[in-house]
């Protein structure tokens, strides 16, 4: 198993260096627009905070995988968790916003020793949409997870699961040995009770993320392909297949720098922007909220360390009139949200 | 000067060609994209044709772009040697096909 960037005491454990990078250092000619000057082209900068949709909440880096595109660098050698108290914090905001959508990642979200106590307390307080990032293994790698899909059906949560091809050897090469066939076993298990299945109100989405430096196709003729394969080979089905494109940051950057595709991916991002998706990227509806309770724009801003443009920086000082219009905090890696239809946590933007 | 004939940055600049023809450049990038365009066959079948050929016709362009587009189709690599060797197999017929020819001349010019 690789180890994360942490670990390895890697330079691009530092969001401050990955920046740095962004910021063209490695161009052997010339140099990339900003992404400011992109999308001052079309009259959209500042980019500006719409009101809030979407509660996400990352409690804590720690995960049974180490994908070799983690934008999180996730790991079992992470320690950061959200603490109980955090979490109540994240409740009492939840009480006293706008946001109709609660998602919860990681990591591995469940291995906080909390998650269980968190769902329950927020299942109480009631969204439209409350959605767990589940890479499906955590299900089938210790007994003590075995319950969770029936723990998800109780509480009628919104599984999101991550899935990069419908074939053992590329899912394998991006996620791990064995992680293919765990995820199989998951999605029958969650299939048997009724996730994913049709007229089910409990959905099963994919998430399908590159395995390498090339961006994803359509969503639509990715999500045929997914279904026709997993149902004919696995008689596995799930409702909507979310097409993220790989942003240069984190793991994923490590990647592109050690292989020599750094450049071409970011002339790549560059060449497919697309102007429509600007003003419906994640970012606009989206407070990403850190483990230790910092406030983001987005998750991948969380992991560069780029804070909120705003006084308030803590989820215990969360107050919507002030943090409502704010100017989301942008680098180069945001091309990746804006490539070709658009990229966010819930698939296109466009 | 640049000492070899094929230079990788040249694909990006692919575009480019319209800029001294426009007409014809634009009505070649025209049909160009709605060949491509999901059809009877699909869009993925396509590319799968699409790289064999290239690699038939030997465009080393042609085989960066459509390997390329044939990862982000989610095409395996087992998929896409199998479309080379379907390149492979009609490319060697069609040499060896011509030796029909040859035993015919051999058979008529030998007693």
């Amino acid at each position: 198993m690789i180890k994360s960037l942490k670990r390895r005491n890697s330079e691009l454990a530092d969001g401050q260096k990955q920046l740095k990078i962004l910021s063209n250092e490695l161009f052997s000619e010339g140099h990339l627009p900003t992404f400011k000057q992109k999308i001052s082209e079309s009259g959209q900068f500042p980019l500006r905070a719409k009101n809030l949709e979407i509660l996400q909440i990352n409690v804590g880096y720690m995960c049974n995988q180490v994908c070799k595109h983690c934008h999180v660098d996730a790991g079992p050698d992470r320690k950061e968790i959200m603490t109980r108290e955090t979490m109540e914090q994240c409740l009492e905001v939840l009480k006293n916003t706008t946001a109709h959508t609660l998602d919860l990642t990681g990591g591995a979200p469940e291995m906080n020793p909390n998650f269980r106590w968190f769902v329950e307390e927020a299942s109480k307080i009631g969204v439209k949409d409350f959605i767990v990032r589940s890479n499906l293994t955590i299900m089938r790698s210790n007994k003590k997870y075995y319950d969770l899909p029936e723990f998800f059906k109780k509480h009628g949560i919104h599984v999101v699961s991550s899935m990069p091809h419908w074939t053992q050897g590329k899912t394998d090469s991006q996620r791990g040995n064995g992680v293919f066939q765990q995820s199989i076993e998951a999605l029958r298990i969650l299939n048997e009770l009724g996730y994913g299945m049709e007229n089910s109100p409990l959905k099963l989405d994919l998430v399908y993320n590159p395995s390498g430096a090339f961006l994803p196709a359509d969503q639509k003729s990715l999500e045929a392909d997914f279904k026709s394969a997993l149902r004919k080979d696995f008689g596995i089905e799930f409702n909507e297949l979310f097409a993220i494109t790989n942003l240069p940051i984190s793991r994923f950057l490590d990647y592109l720098v050690a292989t020599d595709n750094y450049e071409d991916y970011m002339y790549s991002l560059v060449e497919a922007f697309n102007p429509a998706t600007v003003s419906n990227v994640m970012c606009t509806n989206t407070l990403s909220v850190g483990w230790d309770g910092s406030l983001y724009d987005c998750d991948f801003n969380q992991m560069l360390d780029l804070p909120v443009n705003s006084k308030i920086k803590h989820i215990s000082d969360y107050q919507e009139a002030i943090l409502q219009n704010r100017e989301i905090a942008i680098s180069q890696h945001c091309y990746g949200c804006t490539a070709g239809a658009g990229s966010s946590c819930q698939g296109i933007v466009s | 000067m640049q000492k070899t004939y094929y230079d990788p940055a040249d694909l990006k600049k692919f575009g480019k060609i319209s800029e001294w023809n426009e007409e014809l450049g634009n009505k070649f990038f025209d049909y160009y994209n709605s060949v491509f365009e999901e059809g009877e066959l699909s869009a993925r079948e396509k590319s799968l044709i699409a790289l064999a050929v290239a690699h038939t016709i030997q465009c080393p362009y042609c085989i960066d772009a459509y390997t390329g587009d044939g990862l982000t189709r989610g095409i395996t690599k087992v998929e896409m040697m199998e479309a080379l060797h379907v390149a492979g197999a009609i490319r060697g017929g069609a040499s060896l096909v011509h030796g029909v020819q040859m035993m015919n001349k051999v058979n008529k010019l030998e007693m």
